[in-house]
């Protein structure tokens, strides 16, 4: 892709076309706006507040400023800037002109979009509420599943939606069919009803069955949602008086073969299909004298090590995902010092009650599990000088394989320390998956004395032979046998059919129970994306395809 | 530290063995192993030395260096033919590009299997003939035996070398297991059936080593076409050895066919067991079964292994380069063997699917020489007796064949029938029995059994009468 079709995901209030940000004290309202004329690519107008990549990446970047730059904010409301509309979802024209992994990717995008809500909600003290001014449907009404409190403006003619299966043939593809049942508890015959009827439901009725959590007249909208904001706001927990720290502007130098940040290199190899992450850790000890403390970190701000390595990596993730598409395989190093990162580790740990510190390992907790739900195979290369420690172990843990070199590199440097990994307090579930277990305890899930064995091993530089028995990482090659092993390992991955391997990848990933997010991400997205791919759908006479030209879908009518 | 020298002395090679660490290790850690199977699974009589060829190198000096060694003293070398630097890959869908010097991991599990099948033929048959030193019917025999033995051996060194030098420690794991399947063994056998089978007698050794080796010969082949150039270099200075092999079993036969024809003439009998000698309808029968087990060995008439792995550019075809066509066959069709209505027949089948057929019917032609020259030698004795193959359908145990019974005209007979007329296809109890016991050693040198003719010449320009084994 060339430079100037590269998705970039950095954006900043004063850049935004599709959302106005406002403040009046611990309620900020976020309001959907979208320029119709906005797209991110031609091909169609974002009509109804309709939405593309382009208006989620902006949400998105709401959101995370209003968890770090505004502690004073405690209640989000979500409204719509159109009449009589809150937000059509996701626009159609853009879905039907869209590549199958573009759809695929922007899905996952706004799905993560929507779980960090529910997070803030959830961790930050700082809770959803959608309002709807207007009618939601689909990805509109989705967008409010994802808020803690839904109000519906009850003018007999406003409802909410889903009707993606009777209009495109397709399901409502982030969270919806899921949140209805298993957050909202509707029932499920209302819910599969709900679900069919295009034009949704509306007030009294939505309220009865749950799918809003009230309907308000329009004459007392402006007050009610003002008076259920201040609700939701007494509730938090944020400091009172604290100070927001300003989301700088990445560095990020980016080319077709490197994209490079100030944490974080990669070199892309087009030729083989992969990318090479390199990690770097801290360049200075963390602030660890005595009294060290979370006045630290306010300090530093966006340039504090873990807080700026986990914008990066954020980026990154999200910059390959959608711009390489055809780099199949990450291959994870770190680079570092060992001790430091469990030094900034042991600073979150000891000041997680503070709101930027909790925020910071919250965000890298997200960030990890974009990972996680990233349809690329993983692969950590443990090496002599690298620093999986801790947090950064994490990037080892969530890789499909892992090789740990046995000894050092003979001929490049014989006097290096061997490669270790150390195992940290951080890893024993303060950054979960989206299954709720920590990444350790999915990996030994069901076995609880492999899971004690990491345990009474942490804090110990752990050497190849000592990670292998504990079956931290896959492969412990000496150097003989390393580049061999690696090389091998990589392109017999490339090889193999990229669709598979997502699914391979996807299965192994998520052992143990199921969540929302896990249902969201495996079982909705699964069935979503294999409903996309299908004639009915995408085929010249699918739902998705004839939507809006007249014509009727012609289904085959096999059920599957 | 061991130094460079020791390693070209103690394993002749052309692979700079001294430079790498990483096989130096692997042998070294591989190479005792390797010396007790030999003495616990190698030839079992004991001997002092023994008039070998030792390939010290590649070139046509060092390919054939001889002298008397004590067996478990060969230097089991490693040897590649001389690199082409400009080699291209001649088939499949990466014809033309440059041959790969490094396994390329999306075919790293097809050219393991390759290799370790290939790998474990070596060995099983040193297994197969170890005991067969102990009847030789000459002291040249003998020291034949032995020189196949150690040079099956050296094969099994040229594929362990591959799979150490370039597939990792699952390659090393591989070599490891090479040691630990034996022929026969009920807990872990060779890989395929037809080397889990004892070698009896020295008519049995001839034949194996005519018709069995010949598939061997046929499967490098293949392989020496390889995209792989490390694989194909081997193969092809592993074919070299194995012309020798067949060398021994063409000529074996030769000897016992002229013994034969030598005793009928004289005797005007075909009944030539009362002299101690081999009936020709029992060298058939022996014939008979060591061909039909062969064809097996090629496999399924249609295969789509064989056909990824043509395309993949990992293993062509016979002969590759002197073949018209575009060496990619992705539009081509091919006549393979089937059964139609019951009957033997064609079927009309995609180019690359029908390659074992292919492979199967070069290997049929080249049996065919065989026969011949043994029949010029009863033409020559003025007898009006011929050997000849049997039908491809006879005795099949794979492939479209392997469901029915088949006479070796061909004539398709039912089960009940085949059972009734076996004995007179393939080698009764009797037959054995009789084979076996003219199984006497003669170990004097100069002298030879009664049911072989000495050779015309003996090895390396020495005489019959030379000693060539001096025994325990």
């Amino acid at each position: 892709m060339a430079d100037g079709q590269r998705i970039d995901f950095r954006t900043e209030p004063s850049r935004y076309r599709h959302w106005r940000l406002a403040f009046d004290g611990a309620v900020a309202t976020v309001t959907m706006d979208v320029d119709e004329r906005g797209g991110l690519v031609p091909g169609y107008e974002l009509k109804l507040n309709s939405y593309d990549l382009g208006v989620d990446i902006e949400l998105y970047d709401a959101v995370q400023r209003l968890r770090f730059e505004h502690p004073e904010v405690r209640a989000v409301v979500l409204t719509g800037g159109k009449e009589k509309v809150f937000c059509a979802g996701a626009n159609i024209r853009m879905l039907a002109a869209s590549s199958h992994p573009w759809k695929v990717n922007f899905c996952k995008f706004t799905n993560e979009t929507r779980n960090g809500m529910e997070d803030a909600s959830a961790n930050s003290g700082q809770t959803y509420l959608a309002a709807l001014n207007g009618t939601a449907s689909g990805g509109g009404y989705e967008l409010a599943l994802a808020c803690e409190h839904i109000m519906l403006v009850d003018d007999r003619s406003s409802a909410v939606s889903l009707p993606e299966l009777p209009l495109l043939g397709v399901l409502p593809g982030t969270g919806g069919l899921t949140r209805v049942v298993d957050k909202r508890h509707v029932r499920r015959d209302l819910a599969d009803y709900f679900s069919t009827r295009a034009e949704g439901v509306t007030g009294a009725k939505a309220v009865r069955w749950r799918l809003v959590d009230e309907a308000v007249p329009r004459p007392v909208w402006d007050e009610t949602v003002a008076a259920r904001a201040a609700e939701l706001a007494a509730r938090s927990n944020r400091p009172a008086g604290a100070q927001g720290l300003e989301l700088t502007e990445l560095t990020k130098v980016r080319t077709d073969e490197n994209i490079d940040y100030l944490y974080v290199r990669t070199q892309i190899d087009h030729d083989r299909g992969v990318a090479e992450i390199t990690v770097l850790g801290p360049e200075t000890d963390a602030p660890a004298d005595a009294d060290a403390d979370a006045d630290d970190v306010h300090a530093q701000g966006a340039r504090f090590w873990p807080l700026a390595l986990t914008r990066e990596l954020d980026d990154l993730i999200l910059d390959l995902r959608t711009n390489e598409p055809e780099i199949g395989t990450w291959v994870l190093r770190t680079h570092g010092d060992s001790d430091r990162v469990l030094a900034y580790d042991a600073l979150l740990l000891e000041n997680a009650d503070d709101w930027l510190v909790k925020e910071i390992l919250l965000y890298l907790g997200r960030t990890l599990k974009r990972l996680d739900v990233t349809s690329r195979s993983l692969i950590a290369l443990v090496e002599p000088g690298s620093c999986f420690a801790g947090s950064l172990l994490e990037l080892a843990l969530a890789a499909d394989r892992s090789f740990q070199l046995t000894g050092v590199f003979e001929e490049l440097d014989p006097d290096a320390e061997p490669a270790a990994i150390t195992l940290g307090r951080i890893n024993f579930g303060r950054l979960p998956m989206g299954n709720g277990l920590s990444r350790l305890a999915t990996r030994f899930y069901g076995d609880d004395e492999s899971l004690a064995a990491a345990a009474n091993a942490e804090g110990k530089a752990l050497g190849a032979s000592e990670a292998e028995t504990l079956g931290l990482v896959t492969f412990v090659p000496d150097d003989i046998d390393w580049d061999e092993e690696v090389r091998i390992a990589v392109e017999e991955r490339a090889s193999f059919s990229p669709d598979a391997l997502t699914g391979l990848e996807a299965n192994y990933r998520f052992a143990g129970p199921e969540t929302l997010e896990t249902k969201i991400f495996g079982r909705l997205s699964a069935w979503q994306n294999w409903i996309f791919t299908r004639p009915n759908a995408s085929g010249p006479d699918g739902a998705l395809r004839v939507y809006g030209t007249g014509k009727r879908a012609d289904f085959d009518r096999k059920r599957v | 530290m061991t130094t460079a020298a020791d390693y070209s002395e103690k394993i002749p090679n052309n692979v700079e063995l001294h430079e790498d660490r990483r096989l130096q290790r692997a042998l070294e850690s591989w190479q005792p192993n390797f010396l007790s199977w030999w003495e616990s699974m190698g030839p079992t009589l004991p001997t002092q030395d023994v008039y070998l060829r030792t390939a010290v190198n590649v070139g046509r000096e060092g390919w054939a260096h001889f002298g008397h060694v004590a067996m478990r003293d060969y230097r089991w070398g490693i040897f590649l033919a001389e690199r082409d630097p400009d080699r291209r890959i001649g088939f499949g869908q990466h014809r033309g590009e440059p041959a790969w010097q490094q396994v390329p991991g999306e075919y790293r599990a097809d050219l393991q299997r390759l290799i370790v099948i290939q790998g474990d033929t070596e060995p099983a048959s040193v297994e197969q003939q170890r005991n067969l030193g102990a009847t030789a019917p000459s002291l040249y025999d003998l020291r034949n035996l032995f020189q196949v033995n150690v040079e099956e051996g050296r094969h099994l060194w040229a594929m362990v070398y591959l799979l150490h030098a370039h597939f990792g420690r699952d390659g090393r794991e591989e070599a490891e297991l090479l040691l630990h399947r034996n022929s026969g063994s009920l807990e872990s056998p060779r890989i395929l059936g037809a080397f889990n089978e004892e070698t009896p007698d020295w008519l049995s050794f001839f034949m194996f080593t005519y018709f069995t080796d010949r598939d061997g010969k046929y499967q490098l082949g293949t392989l020496k076409e390889s995209a792989f150039d490390p694989l194909s270099r081997t193969c092809e200075f592993m074919l070299k050895e194995e012309s020798h092999h067949m060398f021994v079993g063409t000529t074996g036969i030769d000897r016992i066919v002229a013994r034969t024809a030598q005793l009928m003439r004289e005797h005007e009998t075909d009944d030539v067991v009362a002299y101690g000698a081999i009936p020709l309808n029992t060298i058939q029968k022996y014939l008979n079964f060591h061909y039909s087990v062969s064809l097996d060995l090629f496999g399924s008439e249609t295969s789509t292994n064989v056909a990824n792995y043509f395309t993949a550019g990992i293993k062509g075809r016979w002969a590759e380069g002197r073949r018209k066509d575009d060496h990619r066959l992705t539009d081509d069709s091919f006549l393979v063997d089937a059964l139609i209505d019951g009957n033997v027949g064609q079927t009309e089948v995609a180019a690359l699917v029908g390659l074992n057929t292919d492979l199967r019917r070069e290997y049929i032609g080249d049996c065919q020489n065989g026969v011949n020259r043994w029949n010029r030698i009863l033409q020559e004795a003025d007898l009006p007796q011929r050997l000849r193959l049997p039908h491809i359908a006879f005795n099949r145990r794979v492939g479209a064949f392997s469901g029915i019974e088949a006479t070796p005209e061909g004539e398709l007979v039912s089960a009940e029938e085949w059972e009734r007329r076996e004995g007179e296809f393939l080698p009764t109890d009797v037959d054995k029995t009789y084979v076996r016991s003219l199984m006497k050693p003669v170990h004097e040198r100069g002298r030879i059994a009664a049911w072989i003719a000495p050779p015309r010449v003996g090895i390396n320009g020495r005489p019959f009468e030379y000693e060539y084994v001096h025994l325990a």
